[in-house]
């Protein structure tokens, strides 16, 4: 009988371990992880975004050396601005080469927002469909993925990459790979 | 008045994502496309399948059930192929494996917690009563 009374303060507790400890990790349950990680690099092929750039191609990026960035964004994307600005800053300090994956935006408007916000982007594949982004699992922009030098997929970020997701997040898998 | 209301409310048809222009002509087809639309997840709005939602990512994955159907794809190498590029998330029914023993489980928990608090409190009763 007297283990019975502490049953109700058994339970609650129970239920506020539940609650409390997706609230500590802080992992936002509406990121969904990735599929991709693991595999590789999806075939594409796409034209620049901007006038006189070149194409964006999966055999050209599977030439690469050293791990590389992709990022999908478009200038309809609010939170994409704040994050050109990261980018920009990271590709310049650590030499990493960031390509762009432009998602159903039109020419004059991703150039006119390029000016505008400033262009990190080794290279800008116009990918006016969005086919390109299911190949790669996008399900909203902005997106960043981590490509090794064999093209294996190793990381993706949901969101707009700050500051600390590039030291917390982005370097550490970076000098994982090198 | 009463039974021109309710006309009114049986006559008229659920809205429906689907576009006309994104239908096959092949009514089987179409029906395939839009059994396979309701187990695929939406992943812009998370909670709905891709045949009642309006976002444009649905829209697109729409579009590629029905691309892959019109090539010869089986019901399963459609799910397939979503699958691979989004992971078991798209499934509106999410395949059993060890990461998702506690989620199929779960009920099975639920239900036997529940008969042996019951069977407790039973023989508590009689304990009791005797």
């Amino acid at each position: 009988m007297k283990a019975g009374a502490y049953m109700p303060l058994i339970l609650l507790a129970i239920i506020v371990a539940l609650f409390a400890v997706p609230l500590v990790q802080g992992r936002d349950p509406a990121i969904i992880p990735s599929a991709m990680i693991g595999k590789p690099l999806p075939d594409f092929v796409l034209p620049p975004a901007l006038p006189g750039g070149a194409p964006l191609e999966s055999a050209k990026l599977r030439q690469a050396d050293r791990p590389y960035l992709v990022n999908f964004f478009a200038s309809w994307c609010l939170t994409c601005r704040a994050e050109q600005a990261v980018l920009a800053a990271y590709a310049r300090e650590s030499g990493v080469l960031v390509y762009g994956i432009d998602y159903k935006d039109t020419r004059k408007d991703v150039s006119r927002w390029l000016d505008a916000y400033g262009n990190p982007f080794a290279a800008v594949g116009f990918d006016d469909t969005g086919r390109v982004a299911i190949d790669w699992g996008v399900y909203g922009v902005p997106e960043t993925f981590v490509v090794d030098s064999r093209g294996i997929i190793r990381y993706k970020h949901v969101g707009p990459l700050r500051e600390e997701d590039i030291t917390r997040l982005v370097r550490p898998v970076l000098e994982k790979l090198k | 008045m009463k039974f021109i209301l309710l006309a009114f409310l049986f006559l008229s048809s659920p809205a429906f994502a689907v576009q006309p222009d994104e239908m096959l002509a092949d009514p089987g087809l179409e029906a395939r496309a839009r059994g396979l639309s309701r187990q695929l997840r939406c992943l812009v709005c998370q909670g709905e399948d891709i045949d009642e939602s309006n976002a444009g990512l649905a829209g697109d994955i729409r579009k590629l059930v029905r691309e892959r159907i019109a090539v010869g794809d089986t019901d399963g190498e459609v799910l397939d192929f979503v699958q691979q590029r989004y992971g078991d998330y798209v499934l509106m029914r999410p395949p059993l494996r060890t990461a998702t023993l506690l989620l199929w489980g779960a009920p099975l928990l639920v239900l036997g917690a529940g008969v042996a608090i019951g069977v407790i409190y039973l023989r508590r009763l009689r304990r009791e009563e005797s």
